[in-house]
């Protein structure tokens, strides 16, 4: 080896990329030698917790990953379903904190990044969902960070002709320093022509292709993804990844062209840790060597070193195993779509990793020892003595009327219209989208029509930490079940879900109990619905200087539908329907928004009802929608049914005349999320659905709820008028 | 007095921009252009131009990305 | 009746064209780099971010080699539809008057608006009525119509408003609420909201396929002004 590949960085340079003393030893022992500083990045890098989940990966196995529908699970570069023979593919990921340091590229990248991951299994993708977490937007940071992210997601999202068609926004103080950036992606692409990442066949040669490599984002998988950001993060600033969508999307043209005409061994996106993560998942697939010559990458800057190309984060590149003979068909196809396709090396035998420059070797490295040798650590989960959040500030007095209270929660943040947002997003290009966000609670995409059938599928995103804090098991058994909720209101059944998993710092006992129990509620959720987990991503030490985020797994979930022309919405269709309830949900203040509303920790027990009955009424609102007798259908979740009706009305217009037994808080705004829908539709056929207690009827100009011992109503209008500017002021 | 203020991509920072421009030349007859990088120019009267190293700091160019150049007047 | 969609690296909405096209006539993409139209009777040139809006919308894909191919068609008297980033790419080519600048809000905006029609003898609007509202959906960034004040009076005068946005629902900004302009002959048309994405009412709209059922009425002959 030459004299600058000789040179050994050594221990103490492997601690400040991250490492651990113990861990380097380990890699010197499986070495043999010390690491070069190429191989000693390379490692850092994929034995950071961002790559190698080495902190949640034992854990993760409690997860169902196993499914009748499924096409590829977990290991692959997104997972997909089988839906009208066509494969259904989606990921959701986190780009948390390179979004705190920089919202609008940072958000941007994680757009891109999660359609890299689709376009990989040569899925075109058709929709994006995002799932944010924000500071109260009281606060000036907050509200930057919430319009630049959004802007970011737009610009990425609308600029390559993805629809984004759902989401979803909460506001917590535990996330003022820390936001959530969650995107998922939904792709559709040939069961047959379904792209695996596996490097095979000895001599075939190693594309890449697209963007020039820079020194975007070096390091930033260990440095920024498994530390907390403290308030020195300016200096932790790596040069932030910048997103052209332009290229990614010639890349995504090009990608699904070279599919098509069946020219790839395998594909994979460079994402995290870049050209060191990529090659190597693909080697370790295909249990074989890759030969890579960094001199021949090409560069954006000129003095880049080995370490450098090989650790670089610049975005909208893709990695291809093409057999040699099929090279130059590759090549054409790039050069039509203006995009550097580059041989840079060879698939080997030996199971080698070895980086040359020219021919010099400058790493040579045992691929298994890269992925699959980084030790796992057990967590060490312990309760909290007392619950960990402090109370929010009071902003809503517990002597406030029930009228004054439903209009001060539909004005507030976490309820208000999320318009201002979801204007500033392509809904509707590609042409398939019949149910927009705000529309219902689910997005619903057509596919092509069969017969006289719109088959269709429908996809939700969800997450609730302040739940998941008051009870990490139930709460994320919830959060599933609300999904498959949101899904039921469509007339959808689900098929699979990806979660992100966003948490704390997991070397705290209290943050490992939160972690080790949010996955015990998901696996119970996904046996209840008995459907896999086909992919996701774990995003740790989420803590600013305040303490950590709330726990916050964050469930997408995809299902089908037999028929689009049936898919309820959440407005009321006519006046003179019955509005009724169904299921046996419990509404409870705990962990609610008028509890925080009001200035109360989330904490105390969350109601535990049996994950039989909310399945048996979620297959009712199902049925109904899909026969047609069900005609709108929302369940009931933030702000409890008050909140619910109002939406009802405001969607569609017209009011509803309600009698409840009581007016309690809790049976105004107690929360039931995934147990409690309100469906509305002809009175006979409502009155048939099983479990349905009908509590009214649609018309009127006004939402009038009341008992024997009274009520209240507010006219529609002035309902709907709140919920819609709620949120505008900080989107002005 | 008058300051012209020119924000550009720092070096080695990604510019679409400037990059499908460049691109977009040789088809239109040109060569022998390279290096091509999109910017924007801010003019502003100021009193007390001080101030403005601040102001691109803080509102005019974003420092994690941009370089900012302040021009004033001669003499 | 053959339409053709022009391509360019950056188009997005080609393939939602080439469906709404298709459902009146034959449709095919026509890839940026040709020089001939391959003798279509009709030209769209869509929505998306052609060389991703860089410099200016429409500003590097007016050069492609097919808009050459497509200012000679026009100047024939062949009908031209420009959506969106299309439109943008006529305005900068020169084949429609005026200039699309940043919403006034200067976000991205994507809303269901409501169209009047001003002028339907044009080949894109022949099959519909004068006064007529049509919903379709609009979204862009960079879509507030602007024009002197000269070229203004001139574009009124000439008839050359070809759509307006419905009182109150100008989403950018535009001038005299101006959704839609056509040229001097009233065979090139261009609009910034979206006619192809109004095609189903499964998807919020069927409006739009009266400007593609126009061109088949009108067939390819030279509209009268």
């Amino acid at each position: 080896m030459s004299q600058s590949a000789d040179q050994i960085p050594g221990r103490e340079r492997a601690i400040e990329l991250a490492l651990t003393g113990a861990e380097y030893d380990q890699i010197v022992e499986l070495l043999g030698r010390e690491p070069n500083e190429v191989e000693l990045a390379m490692y850092s890098l994929l034995w950071s917790e961002h790559c190698a989940y080495k902190h949640s990966k034992k854990i993760l196995r409690r997860l169902p990953t196993e499914g009748e529908r499924l096409l590829l699970g977990v290991g692959e570069n997104a997972g997909a379903v089988e839906v009208e023979g066509l494969a259904v593919a989606f990921k959701v990921e986190s780009h948390n904190h390179p979004s705190a340091v920089e919202p609008f590229q940072g958000a941007a990248t994680g757009v891109g990044g999660i359609l890299r991951d689709v376009i990989a299994l040569g899925a075109r993708p058709v929709a994006m969902l995002d799932s944010l977490r924000f500071g109260y937007p009281s606060s000036e940071r907050s509200r930057w960070l919430l319009d630049r992210a959004v802007a970011g997601i737009g610009h990425y999202g609308n600029s390559i002709g993805v629809p984004t068609v759902g989401g979803e926004i909460h506001f917590d103080p535990s996330y003022e320093s820390n936001c959530l950036i969650n995107a998922m992606c939904v792709g559709i692409a040939d069961p047959d022509r379904l792209m695996r990442c596996a490097a095979t066949g000895i001599g075939n040669r190693v594309l890449l292709i697209g963007a020039l490599t820079g020194r975007d984002g070096i390091g930033g998988a260990s440095v920024l993804a498994s530390t907390e950001l403290g308030d020195d993060d300016a200096d932790k600033r790596p040069t932030v990844q910048i997103g052209d969508p332009f290229a990614e999307k010639k890349v995504l043209e090009a990608c699904l062209e070279l599919v098509d005409a069946d020219l790839l061994v395998a594909l994979q996106d460079l994402g995290a840790a870049g050209l060191t993560s990529s090659a190597s998942e693909m080697a370790a697939q295909g249990e074989v060597g890759l030969d890579i010559d960094v001199a021949r990458v090409p560069l954006r800057e000129a003095d880049m070193e080995p370490f450098e190309i090989m650790v670089s984060e610049s975005q909208e590149r893709m990695l291809a195993i093409v057999e040699p003979a099929r090279v130059a068909a590759v090549e054409q196809i790039c050069e039509k779509w203006e995009l550097l396709c580059t041989d840079i090396g060879e698939v080997t035998e030996g199971g080698h990793m070895r980086i040359f420059r020219g021919e010099e070797i400058v790493g040579d490295i045992p691929v298994t020892t890269l992925v699959d040798d980084c030790p796992l650590y057990d967590l060490q989960p312990s309760p909290p003595a007392e619950g960990l959040y402090p109370a929010p500030p009071v902003e809503l007095p517990e002597t406030a009327d029930p009228a004054t209270t439903l209009l001060a929660l539909l004005a507030g943040c976490n309820i208000a219209s999320r318009r201002p947002v979801f204007e500033q997003y392509d809904q509707i290009v590609q042409a398939r989208t019949v149910r927009r966000p705000d529309e219902a609670d689910a997005a619903v995409l057509a596919l092509e029509a069969s017969g006289n059938r719109r088959p269709a599928i429908a996809m939700s995103i969800d997450g609730n930490g302040r739940r998941v804090a008051a009870d990490p098991l139930r709460g994320s058994l919830d959060g599933v079940l609300e999904c498959a909720a949101n899904l039921a209101c469509v007339g959808a059944e689900p098929l699979g879900l990806t979660n992100c998993l966003n948490f704390g710092n997991p070397e705290k006992p209290h943050v490992a109990w939160q972690l080790v129990n949010a996955v015990e509620g998901i696996a119970q959720g996904c046996e209840a619905l008995a459907i896999p987990v086909v992919g996701g991503n774990v995003s740790l030490y989420n803590e600013g200087p305040d303490g950590p985020i709330l726990p916050t797994p964050v469930i997408g979930m995809v299902g089908e539908l037999p028929d689009a022309e049936r898919c309820a919405g959440i407005g009321f269709a006519k006046e003179g329907h019955a509005v009724a309830v169904v299921g046996p949900f419990e509404p409870s203040l705990v962990a609610s928004e008028l509890a925080a509303r009001r200035g109360r920790a989330p904490s105390g027990s969350l109601p535990q009802v049996a994950a039989e009955l909310i399945l048996a009424a979620q297959q009712a609102v199902r049925d109904g929608v899909r026969s047609g007798t069900i005609l709108s259908a929302h369940d009931i979740s933030d702000g409890g049914l008050a909140v619910t009706l109002a939406e009802c009305c405001g969607a569609s217009g017209i009011g509803c005349s309600i009698e409840l037994d009581e007016l309690t808080d809790e049976a105004l705004f107690g929360e039931a999320p995934g147990s409690g829908f309100v469906i509305s539709g002809e009175l006979a056929a409502i009155e048939a659905i099983d479990g349905a207690r009908v509590i009214g009827a649609t018309g009127g100009s006004s939402l009038t709820i009341s008992s024997e011992d009274g009520g209240f109503a507010v006219d529609v209008e002035e309902l709907h008028a709140t919920r819609e500017n709620g949120l505008r002021p900080y989107l002005p | 007095m008058k300051a012209r203020i020119l924000i550009r991509p720092k070096q080695g920072i990604l510019d679409p921009q400037g990059q499908t421009v460049e691109r977009a030349l040789p088809a239109l007859g040109f060569s022998g252009i390279s290096e091509v990088s999109v910017g924007r120019l801010v003019e502003l009267e100021v009193d007390d131009p001080a101030q403005l190293e601040d102001l691109c700091e803080r509102l005019l160019a974003n420092p994690l990305i941009e370089d900012f150049e302040i021009q004033l007047p001669e003499g | 009746m053959r339409i053709g969609v022009v391509r360019f690296p950056g188009s997005c909405d080609e393939a939602d064209a080439i469906a709404a096209a298709s459902a009146v006539a034959e449709a095919e993409l026509l890839w940026h780099g040709r020089t001939d139209l391959d003798g279509v009777d009709a030209v769209v040139v869509p929505g998306g971010f052609s060389y991703g809006d860089y410099l200016r919308p429409g500003a590097i894909a007016r050069y492609s080699p097919v808009m050459t191919a497509v200012a000679a068609f026009a100047a024939d008297g062949g009908p031209v539809l420009g959506i969106c980033n299309g439109f943008q790419v006529l305005c900068e080519a020169g084949l429609l008057p005026g200039a699309l600048l940043p919403n006034n809000s200067l976000r991205f905006i994507c809303r269901q608006v409501d169209l009047t029609v001003e002028r339907t003898t044009t080949p894109w609007t022949a099959a519909c009525e004068a006064g007529e509202q049509l919903s379709i959906p609009s979204k862009h960034a960079n879509g507030r119509w602007y024009a002197d004040d000269q070229t203004l009076a001139q574009i009124e005068a000439n008839g050359q408003v070809v759509f307006r946005y419905a009182p109150g629902q100008n989403p950018n900004g535009s001038l005299a609420d101006i959704a839609g302009v056509c040229s001097e002959q009233g065979n090139v048309v261009g609009l910034m909201p979206h006619p192809e994405h109004a095609v189903d009412l499964l998807t919020g709209s069927a409006d739009g396929l009266k400007l593609f059922a126009s061109v088949l009425e009108e067939g390819s002959s030279v509209p009268v002004s």
